[in-house]
């Protein structure tokens, strides 16, 4: 077997075994969790009727989507009603691409493309989510989700720009976008938020503690605006807009603009733990090069500091209300567009200080 | 305009009107807006005054030793109020007189004589049928009590007695008022109701040998104040506060009366005549009054059908409409004849003037249609627009002189399409046999018949209560009659049907709305110049002088027709 | 007349909103513990436990037709609670007792008397209007079926819900 065959199969595998046995079932059991957690705050149940605890929900929505009438109204643009759905679903997935789930196993690293502009792959995957949002919007030919559409380009350019300029002192920090290198770092001089591992007596870590975690707020809350997430939901505002961009989509293509938001949160959070939570590291755990056993660990670790940011995400959102759209935009452009430019200068005066 | 009779100073209270001299002190009351209680009082009939249900008090003006009136510092007369109440049915209108129409001895007579009256009714209104419009309901609302002080037992009395063939009378709850007697005294002429027994066994009842069966039996139910009088027809089958009430006009004779349509959700209920002192009182015949149960026969023809493959077949509305202009269009004016029917509104009769005009048609008329009238209402001319029919279709003297010569032409097979609207052509002379000869006959009709199963085109039309449009009285009287119900099935209003056809034939005609017929029509036809569909009114307008060989009556104790519009019209009852 | 809501001066620390998110956010987590360790009572488990017993005398639930003692079905077809019924759920064809019949004397009684459950808003008007006391709100409250017309209660279904009533006004007997 040539290298290059290998490598195809080995990518193969990694893409099939992430894409299909983890991240969506992952998305279907974050819609349950989303369920359950918001019946939990407000004092309900939640799903409790299919399986134990309601585990099944998942697969009896999935059949339900299935199963429901494809509908496609009279009035609409017929290929870009089509093709909305796929460009909502597709670069949530596509994303994880670069991001590394674990440190390797049997050898094999456990990033499907470990490529050197990673994170500015991330970015520039993750903004074509918008188009998915506003070609729904118009295909649909109709007033709420035109509005819907209209709100969600608007938003999701305005919170990119924080979102870009939050990261920028990490890789003033390590000097490259690879994102492996990101993690690598992190394991030597330790979390940026938490600099306990490694060189963690160094106290010009903790310094850059400061702005990093300045980083990590706005880029944190940036992500929830770019995922249409309360309190940032204001493209689906169902009291104003009926269903936002998704108003006249049923069925399966319903089901992908839905599982593409929670796709989307999960990546967003998949990146939050890379950049700055010390992506698949735990302190104490070697990683896969000690045995495969420790491989599989640094894969749970990853995902269970997913999960952690998922529940964080829910519980954000079953707490604050929904902001007023001015505010919405004042927010983007006033506050953290700024407070993200003067951390970078500050990120690099602490930087060009320590000489790091 | 007319001398009136002189005019009398009244103060009623406490506030002083003129009023002719002649003028019920009731009828004064009710035309600044003061309904007073009553029961057998009807403006139409005679007063007995019987049911004391509208005493009020008043007064006259105390004189001076010099016979003549004082006068109190307003300068207006002093009134001496008499201690005792009366009846204002009875009382005309006099110089100086006062009255009070709600005082509290008025209020507490009121309150006296309901008591009364409710000691023997029964409690049956959630059955009765005049419950909802019933005066007894109304006023115990204001003047009764709550509860009854009576513990005797009630008188019984029979119940559900047939009276007549259309009238139904349950005697228990009558209230003696004599309204339905003085009808049949004065009104019909057929004095057979009377009351029996005495004291609160007191019975009205029909005479044992004659029953109440005049053609005017059913407007007993209307005036009677209570559920007493009920009609067999109506009775039980609907509640009165679910009629929808549309203004329409009775078809069945040339009189033309104006009526009250009751339906609802499509089914017409219940006809009732409405208030025209120029044409009909506030009375109506039995005959016209039943006469809309063929509106929901199962003989109506619902679907427009068209002769293909040797057989009529249904079809819609615009296959059959261009393949009847087709047929019409294949023959020249002279192998055509039309026969219209005076049973078609003026506006229906325009269209089909129209549509021979365009395709030369020289043989037209309509069928005449003749029955025994009488002197009360009912007309011998029993086409409601004959002279509509005369005027538009222009038609000297009399109508179905053509008649003859058409049955005669279609017979010889000069006749090679024949247009029947609205009439029944083995009425007039033409076989069945010869109709099947016919390359082409063209119906449209409400119900089927022998005739229309041998139609090469069949096109279902509106009965009258499921269209509007107008006709001319037998008095020259133009009215106007309104859409009750929707026509069933795919029929539709016959000034549609024509407007397609002539549409078919002519290319555009700009007839949008059958307010756009009439337009038109105001125009060609002198008579109508001036008018609209909405300048009629619900009273119609008088556009020509009566005929003279009429046999149209006028309308019962009212006066002569050129007084009519010099009259105010009597208050209505609510 | 409009009118000016005055809004509170807030600090700046206020201003920062992050104590107030803060605070927010732990009485949710609170409502989640509390929860997850099942120190918050949770409302009736509805299939499995049911309320029938506990039912309050003045409950609403489906309409029907009642007899009397003397098995006479109650109503006299006066179209009253078709008049009153504010989603129009109730419709009745009336028609007239035969003269030979046992309550003759009513005169009027419902040929045919539906009330379609579909529309039926357990308002309870038609109870309230009717002067015969002949329709009443019964206990029951699972009203299901397959089809639109399984919906439509006729007499028979409404007299078999209602069944007997004990206790009203005898207003049709002969002492009158």
């Amino acid at each position: 077997m040539n290298p290059t065959t290998s490598f195809v199969i080995i990518s193969l595998l990694k893409i099939v075994g992430i894409v299909f046995l983890v991240i969506l079932p992952m998305v279907s059991y974050a819609v349950y969790a989303e369920r359950k957690v918001s019946a939990l705050i407000q004092d309900r149940l939640g799903p409790n009727r299919v399986g134990p605890a309601g585990l099944f929900q998942p697969i009896a929505d999935a059949m339900k989507f299935l199963l429901k009438e494809d509908f496609t109204p009279a009035h609409v643009n017929k290929f870009y009603y089509w093709l909305a759905p796929c460009l909502a679903m597709v670069p949530a997935i596509t994303t994880i691409a670069v991001v590394p789930f674990g440190s390797t196993l049997f050898g094999v690293p456990m990033v499907i493309a470990d490529i050197n502009v990673g994170v500015l792959f991330v970015f520039a995957i993750a903004s074509l989510g918008v188009y998915g949002i506003v070609i729904a919007g118009w295909a649909s030919n109709s007033k709420y989700p035109f509005l819907g559409g209209v709100r969600s380009g608007s938003q999701m350019i305005s919170y990119e720009l924080s979102l870009g300029l939050a990261v920028v002192p990490i890789f003033l920090l390590i000097g490259n976008l690879r994102l492996t290198e990101v993690v690598r770092y992190q394991i030597d001089h330790g979390w940026m938020v938490f600099p306990f591992a490694g060189d963690w007596k160094n106290p010009a870590g903790w310094l850059l503690a400061v702005p990093m975690w300045i980083s990590f707020a706005v880029f944190a809350i940036a992500v929830f605006a770019e995922t249409n997430r309360l309190p940032f939901d204001l493209p689906e505002a169902e009291t104003e807009l009926v269903g936002g961009y998704h108003t006249e989509y049923s069925s399966m293509k319903f089901a992908l603009f839905f599982l593409g938001e929670y796709a989307a949160m999960i990546t967003g959070s998949a990146i939050i733990v890379t950049l700055f939570l010390g992506g698949w590291h735990f302190p104490g755990v070697p990683d896969g090069s000690h045995g495969w056993i420790f491989g599989l660990i640094n894969i749970f670790v990853f995902f269970a500091k997913i999960a952690a940011l998922l529940f964080i995400f829910i519980w954000v959102r079953f707490t604050l209300p929904r902001f007023r759209y001015d505010q919405l935009m004042r927010l983007g452009w006033v506050f953290f567009f700024e407070i993200a430019l003067v951390n970078i200068f500050l990120a690099a005066a602490i930087i060009t200080f320590f000489d790091r | 305009m007319a001398e009136g009779p002189p005019s009398v100073n009244v103060q009623i209270d406490g506030v002083w009107h003129q009023f002719p001299k002649g003028t019920r002190v009731i009828e004064a009351c009710a035309q600044l807006g003061v309904y007073i209680p009553r029961y057998c009082y009807h403006p139409k009939l005679s007063s007995p005054g019987n049911c004391r249900m509208c005493l009020i008090e008043m007064g006259l003006p105390r004189m001076g030793p010099d016979r003549k009136f004082e006068l109190g510092a307003d300068g207006k007369p002093v009134i001496n109020w008499m201690p005792r109440p009366q009846i204002c049915c009875a009382q005309d209108v006099a110089e100086g007189i006062g009255v009070r129409t709600s005082s509290p001895l008025v209020e507490e007579c009121r309150r006296g004589v309901m008591e009364f009256l409710l000691i023997n009714h029964p409690l049956d209104c959630p059955i009765c049928d005049q419950a909802g419009e019933c005066r007894l309901q109304e006023f115990s609302v204001e003047y009764g009590r709550a509860d009854s002080r009576f513990l005797e037992n009630k008188v019984k009395k029979p119940k559900r007695v047939q009276i007549g063939p259309r009238v139904t009378l349950d005697d228990e709850r009558c209230i003696l008022c004599s309204r339905c007697i003085r009808f049949c005294q004065e009104i019909a002429k057929d004095d057979v109701l009377g009351f029996t027994e005495r004291g609160g066994h007191t019975l009205l009842t029909a005479h044992p040998d004659k029953p109440l069966e005049n053609n005017y039996s059913l407007n007993t139910v209307d005036i009677c104040p209570v559920g007493a009088l009920t009609s067999s027809h109506f009775r039980f089958e609907m509640r009165v506060w679910f009629l929808k009430e549309t203004k329409s006009i009775c078809t069945s004779c040339a009189t033309g009366c104006n009526t009250i349509i009751g339906s609802r959700e499509d089914v017409i209920y219940r006809q009732t005549p409405r208030e025209n002192v120029a044409v009909n009182s506030v009375w109506m015949c039995d005959y016209g009054r039943l006469n809309f149960e063929y509106l929901t026969s199962p003989e109506r023809l619902l679907e427009p059908e068209i002769f293909s493959g040797n057989k009529l077949q249904p079809s819609d509305w615009k296959t059959v409409i261009s393949h009847t202009a087709l047929q019409l269009r294949h023959f020249t004016g002279w192998d055509i004849a039309i026969v219209a029917s005076g049973r078609m509104t003026n506006e229906e009769l325009w269209l089909t003037a129209r549509l021979a005009q365009q395709l030369n048609v020289s043989l037209i008329d309509i069928v005449p249609r003749k029955g025994e009238g009488d002197d009360i209402l009912l007309s011998q001319d029993r086409n409601p627009n004959t002279n509509g029919a005369k005027i538009i279709l222009g038609l000297e003297g009399k109508t179905g002189a053509n008649l003859e010569a058409i049955a005669a032409s279609v017979a010889e097979g000069r006749i090679k399409a024949l247009v029947v609207l609205g009439e029944d052509p083995t009425q007039f002379g033409i076989t069945v046999e010869q109709l099947k000869k016919l390359p082409s006959f063209i119906t449209m009709n409400i119900l089927r018949s022998a005739a229309t199963a041998h139609a090469t085109a069949v096109l279902p039309s509106a009965a009258y209560a499921e269209k509007r449009g107008s006709m001319i009285t037998g008095l020259g009287r133009l009215q106007r009659l309104n859409r009750a119900v929707r026509p069933p099935g795919q029929a539709r209003e016959d000034w549609e049907i024509l407007r397609d056809l002539l549409q078919e034939v002519t290319g555009s005609n700009g007839l949008g709305s059958i307010e756009d017929v009439f337009r038109q029509m105001a125009e060609s036809i002198p008579p109508l110049g001036g008018l609209s569909l909405s300048k009629i009114g619900d009273l119609g307008v008088k556009v020509m002088a009566t005929p003279e060989n009429s046999t149209t009556p006028l309308p019962p104790g009212e006066p002569a027709d050129e007084e009519i519009f010099e009259r105010p019209l009597v208050h209505a009852p609510k | 007349m409009a009118i000016t809501v005055p809004r509170p001066k807030l600090t700046w620390f206020e201003r920062l909103y992050l104590p107030a998110i803060v605070a927010g956010m732990a009485i949710t987590l609170q409502h989640f513990k509390n929860m997850l360790l099942g120190r918050t009572k949770v409302t009736m488990q509805y299939p499995e436990q049911k309320w029938d017993a506990q039912l309050p005398e003045h409950y609403r639930g489906a309409p029907a037709l009642v007899k009397d003692e003397a098995g006479r079905i109650r109503c006299v077809a006066c179209q009253l609670c078709e008049f009153i019924c504010p989603p129009r759920a109730i419709k009745i064809e009336p028609g007239e007792i035969p003269v030979k019949d046992r309550f003759s004397k009513v005169e009027k009684y419902p040929r045919e008397f539906d009330i379609d459950m579909i529309r039926c808003i357990f308002c309870g008007m038609c109870e309230e209007v009717c002067p015969e006391q002949a329709i009443f709100l019964r206990k029951d409250y699972a009203i299901t079926g397959l089809t639109r017309a399984e919906m439509v209660h006729n007499k028979e279904k409404l007299l078999e819900i209602g069944g007997i009533m004990h206790g009203v006004v005898l207003k049709w007997n002969e002492k009158k």
